[in-house]
């Protein structure tokens, strides 16, 4: 069968499973829709929080990141994984004891104020929004290469699906769904990674294949650390940004992830606060799958797409180059027309550019793999953009509805609030596929606001709720919003006021944007730590909770108080 | 302080250690082998893994796994000790 028949056929039936695993799960209750009932096994919701955090930029353009960037990639790999050790530890059992349904509700409840709260459903809201446009973006970027249909009605189309299982399941669909995208994606990823490894190194497994040695004997990484020196790159295994950069990122991204609310929310789903610290484990372990795998692809497609063009006559290129110039991936341009191409760092006399996302969308045809796993990939990628745009305009929703409806009018009935909440996550679905559509130019850019933003204001808020008894609302709201601010003004500045100016002889104490998350997190920290000491300590009231979330005991099924 | 107080604060204590002496080991693995030590740790190969590249791409990874387990199976045992577990 063709590459484009078999694509339909298996993006159609991943399709048809989700919508028929929403109709099977449609929620009836607001408890159902904001937290699945909150009686999620920890496998479930592990691999549920896996295919939730997996997002189309994990999927799609993280290997080809770290082709491109060799050892300081590995910023990705250990920010965005790191974090789950300090969700485990430091949150998820406390959250989950505390047995609400957002993290606003811990925030205004702990810090007994609706200003907290309000505060803290903006962040979540301003988070969730970026990271969401992102998300349709994918989907449509998939649609076009793979089923040559316009973004825009890829766009569209992924809109429609995510509208029929968030509007209807909520949470308890959205679970469900994210269960089965999961072993999409994952399975997607895999299967390209083991052919091509094998291929290179002889070994199944890419974990070991990417420290396995090539055909003649010389490691993978060894050879490629000279082919790129002999291009005029730096050597793949070694850094190239400061020290300094490289911990502020990776730190920033670590905690981000433990202060991303969609991520958070998932542990208020299973049973029991040990149940949320094993799902937080399980949830790891499905991610860790795809992030120790995503290296190896990195650096197997680097050195393929190396050895496969550079000094190669243009006539002679394999097949997978000429089908991917056609999508302007790949370019070549023959400047000295020697009808060879040359590659090399020395942008005047380089003759060719690889955009990152090819290192993953064509690693089929690279490894020469039959035409369903192309098809494969396409449904994998797609079950990525889904799973996480679903869990995010969950919480979206879940913050119109509850966090800022339900606190200033507690008297509507459920129903009320779940019609909202189903409103909501529609009025969402909609301004996210308008964004997909339109996407504001600086896409790319936001993404270091989400994970900046979520260090600098809900961590620090929520270690300090229940590890120190002392700090009160004085202290968090000059914390949050501190640390926001902060945050908000330093990459503002260099994303979008001076650009020009974005590179380490202005940045602060050499830290860049992306890592400045962190500074804006020890702000917090400090402005919790200073104004609490001034201030009088939190009520009785507040005391007693702060103790009963330490212990487990009780936790019972998740309630409105 | 009554008896079920002086309980739960000793649970808490033993809680706490456990979460210091695990992300030591969490920041040692990611922070120091992974960023601080790489150069150094780079001389040593690990099959064809320079050995700080690994820690920074495979090693802290696997790592992150292993002491959420640990964690699990830690807080299980003192839950029990101290009577205050859910079932």
């Amino acid at each position: 069968m063709e590459i484009l028949t078999w694509t339909y056929l298996l993006v159609g039936l991943s399709f048809a499973l989700y919508i028929g695993i929403a109709i099977w799960t449609r929620a009836g209750s607001t408890k159902e829709f904001y937290i699945a009932g909150g009686g999620v096994s920890p496998l479930a919701n592990g691999m549920a929080t896996a295919a939730d955090w997996m997002s189309a930029a994990s999927f799609i353009s993280m290997a080809g990141l770290i082709s491109f960037a060799g050892y300081d990639g590995s910023v990705y790999l250990m920010g965005w994984t790191g974090g789950y050790v300090l969700l485990a530890l430091l949150l998820a059992p406390y959250l989950r004891k505390f047995g609400k349904f957002t993290v606003p509700d811990f925030v205004g409840d702990r810090y007994y104020s609706h200003k907290a709260r309000v505060v803290a459903v903006i962040c979540a809201l301003f988070i969730s929004f970026t990271y969401v446009a992102g998300q349709m973006r994918g989907v449509g970027i998939v649609f076009s290469r793979y089923l040559e249909v316009p973004i825009e009605w890829g766009v569209v189309i992924g809109m429609c699906i995510v509208f029929f299982y968030a509007v209807l399941g909520g949470m308890k669909g959205i679970t469900y769904t994210q269960v089965a995208q999961y072993c999409v994606l994952i399975f997607a990823y895999m299967v390209p990674a083991i052919f091509i490894s094998i291929q290179l190194t002889g070994n199944p497994i890419p974990q070991l294949g990417l420290g396995g040695t090539l055909e003649d004997g010389v490691p993978l990484l060894q050879k490629l650390d000279g082919i790129l020196a002999d291009l005029g790159f730096a050597e793949y295994t070694s850094g190239r940004k400061s020290i300094t950069d490289i911990f502020m990122i990776t730190l920033a991204l670590m905690v981000g992830t433990a202060g991303l609310p969609h991520v958070i929310v998932r542990f208020f789903t299973v049973p029991k606060v040990k149940d949320a610290r094993l799902s937080a484990g399980y949830a790891l372990a499905f991610i860790a799958i795809l992030y120790t795998t995503a290296p190896a692809v990195a650096a197997f497609g680097i050195f393929n797409t190396i050895q496969s063009t550079s000094e190669k006559k243009i006539e002679d290129l394999p097949a997978w180059v000429q089908t991917w110039q056609k999508t302007n991936l790949i370019t070549i341009e023959d400047k000295n027309k020697d009808g060879r191409v040359q590659y090399s760092a020395n942008q005047e006399s380089n003759e060719l550019s690889i955009d990152k996302d090819i290192m993953v969308l064509a690693s089929p045809e690279i490894a020469e793999l039959p035409n369903w796993v192309v098809g494969l990939v396409a449904a994998g990628a797609m079950a990525a953009a889904l799973s996480t745009a679903a869990g995010l305009l969950l919480v979206i929703s879940t913050s119109v509805s509850r966090d800022l409806v339900k606190t200033f009018k507690p008297e509507i009935s459920e129903k009320k609030e779940l019609r909202i909440a189903r409103l909501a996550a529609a009025g969402a679905v909609i301004l996210a596929g308008y964004f997909g559509v339109n996407p504001p130019g600086f896409v790319a850019e936001v993404v270091a606001f989400a994970f900046g933003l979520a260090a600098a204001s809900f961590f620090p808020v929520i270690i300090l709720g229940i590890f120190s008894t002392r700090t009160n609302k004085e202290g968090a709201i000059t914390g949050m919003i501190a640390g926001l601010v902060f945050t908000l003004i330093y990459i503002s500045y260099f994303k979008f006021i001076s650009p020009d100016q974005n590179n380490p002889s202005y940045w602060w104490w050499g830290i860049s944007p992306e890592g400045i998350g962190t500074i804006g997190m020890l702000i917090n920290f400090s402005c919790c730590y200073l104004i609490s000491k001034l201030t009088p300590p939190p009520p009785g009231h507040v005391q007693d909770l702060i103790q009963e979330i330490r212990i487990p005991k009780g936790a019972g099924q998740a309630h409105d108080h | 302080m009554n008896k079920i107080q002086s309980k739960n604060s000793a649970y808490w204590k033993k809680n706490l250690q456990t979460l210091v002496l695990l992300l030591s080991v969490w920041f040692a693995v990611s922070f120091g082998c992974g960023i601080f030590l790489t150069d150094f740790l780079n001389q040593f190969k690990l099959g064809g893994y320079p050995l700080g590249f690994w820690f920074a791409q495979q090693g802290s990874l696997f790592t992150f796994i292993l002491l959420i387990f640990l964690y699990v199976i830690r807080m299980n045992k003192l839950d029990r000790e101290f009577g205050v577990n859910e079932d």
